[in-house]
């Protein structure tokens, strides 16, 4: 069957499905009777929402809000410093293509590169073991981003005995404690949560049930189709109509309660959850993924004396204060509401973290033509 | 980065197995994912880790997926297309 038949097919975008998903939401919000807003954590959620403009198709007094669901736009500027002073330092750095442009408090590790350190885009942390074994004379020092689905990887890798001359420099973060963030901020009026799809194959959706019980607002995992995301808003507005705190998934096809138990367990060896900074946002109550005592030997962190004072410009942080990233990811902004969207802030010399990675929200809607949201086009 | 792009499993060496996506063949890691696979399996995959076996009765909406979205026009200023792309074409270098 060709592609086009198939597609014809195909459960996850059928707008007759998509006009009926529509109706009900307008149906529970109307019930409702009030203004609602539900949050979102994914970038890939975001990208989805966009490009098909589903913001479109909800009622005015429904807000879909894109929450603090990039790891690169949370990753802290002093984090970035230690990457940067590695690299000046003479390690071969190896790291994610969104890393590369991520701005630490004055350098990024592609302005380290341009000077001639050694730093190399990986596409998987397998690569960086590859070059480890490739250059035994280099320090590999991985940094390591994303959240739980990618630190499995990165557990995987140091669960494999490594060469030597390979360690990790873990800026990864955890996916509830950015929900936790948001339900904590006293400005919050967000009434439901939709869960990413993907970590949830890791943790499963059962590691949802706290938080639920916990805060009062539902819990829904939704998958990365149109209909997927529709239809999790549907489940969203029956459960804040029907005042039940609980946890749905409707995306069955891929996630469990349970989730995959063995890449949790490497997960759990490797990596523990510590109280960080996150960029724009505050201190985050285990936020990030940190090598535990038993893999000391692989963190970067322990392993070299990080000098970042030649690489940090507490002055250049500054500069980039007119950033309201942080108040876009915890839902109380939006990049139109910044002075600097599309004009002093554009992916090609962002100021803020949000429009550096593919998954930042400001990149988001600046590639989708500034605001994605249709029903605001004109007001 | 969280999307995960789908492939075909051709072959399996220990931890390792030779995946063909889109007609571009990559080793990917298969120490998490979530059941035993075997080749001609489908899977997910993640920062070249398969992440899950994708059940075979959803194989062929999930391969249609990625088809289109590959296939969109102005594709070049899609980020979902440009992160599928990146996933793949990392393979490119490999061989
Ligand atoms: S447009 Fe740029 S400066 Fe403004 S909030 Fe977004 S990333 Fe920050």
């Amino acid at each position: 069957m060709a592609a086009k038949d198939l597609f014809q097919e195909l459960k996850f975008r059928d707008p007759v499905r998509a006009r009926a998903l529509s109706e009900a939401i307008g149906h529970e919000v109307a019930a409702l009777g009030r203004r609602v807003s539900v949050m979102h954590v994914c970038g890939s959620h975001e990208q989805a929402i966009a490009r098909f403009g589903l913001r479109a198709v909800l009622p005015p007094d429904l807000e879909l809000i894109m929450g603090p669901g990039c790891p690169v736009c949370v990753t802290d500027g002093p984090e970035v410093d230690e990457a940067v002073a590695l690299a000046v330092q003479g390690a071969r750095v190896c790291t994610y293509g969104d890393m590369l442009r991520l701005p630490g408090t004055a350098r990024s590790l592609a302005d380290a590169q341009a000077e001639g350190a050694k730093v190399d885009v990986v596409y998987s942390v397998s690569q960086a073991l590859e070059l480890a074994e490739k250059h035994p004379a280099d320090e590999v020092v991985f940094l390591g981003s994303g959240f739980e689905t990618t630190a499995v990887a990165t557990a995987a890798v140091a669960l494999a005995n490594p060469p030597k001359n390979f360690s990790i420099l873990s800026v990864h973060k955890y996916v509830p404690a950015a929900m936790n963030v948001v339900a904590e901020s006293p400005e919050t009026n967000i009434e439901g949560y939709i869960a990413a799809g993907h970590a949830a194959i890791i943790t499963g959706w059962g590691i949802f049930e706290p938080f639920a019980a916990r805060t009062g607002k539902p819990v829904v995992v939704a998958g990365f189709e149109p209909l997927d995301i529709l239809a999790a808003i549907l489940k969203l507005t029956e459960l804040m109509r029907a005042g039940k705190p609980e946890v749905a998934n409707v995306y069955p096809r891929c996630v469990t309660k349970e989730g995959n138990l063995a890449a949790q367990r490497s997960l759990w060896k490797v990596f523990r959850p510590v109280t960080g900074r996150w960029r724009g946002i505050a201190e985050v109550r285990d936020g990030n993924l940190d090598l535990t005592p038993e893999y000391a030997h692989l963190d970067a962190r322990k392993r070299f004396r990080i000098d970042t004072s030649p690489v940090r410009d507490e002055e250049a942080e500054e500069a980039a204060k007119g950033c309201i990233c942080g108040s876009i990811m915890l839902g109380l902004a939006n990049p139109g509401d910044c002075a600097l969207f599309g004009r002093a802030c554009v992916p090609e010399s962002p100021v803020g973290a949000c429009m550096v990675s593919s998954e930042g929200q400001c990149r988001i809607w600046h590639t989708y033509g500034g605001v994605p949201d249709l029903r605001k086009v004109g007001t | 980065m969280c999307l995960g792009v789908p492939g075909k499993v051709l072959a399996i060496d220990g931890m390792s197995a030779t995946v063909d996506f889109f007609g571009v063949r990559k080793e990917l890691r298969l120490d998490i994912v979530d059941e035993p696979v075997s080749v001609g399996d489908y899977v997910l995959n993640h920062v070249g880790f398969a992440i899950r076996r994708i059940p075979p009765d959803e194989v062929q909406e999930t391969l249609a997926l990625f088809d289109q979205i590959l296939d969109v026009s102005g594709a070049k200023a899609d980020l979902m297309a440009a992160d599928v792309r990146g996933e793949i074409a990392a393979a490119k270098h490999k061989e």
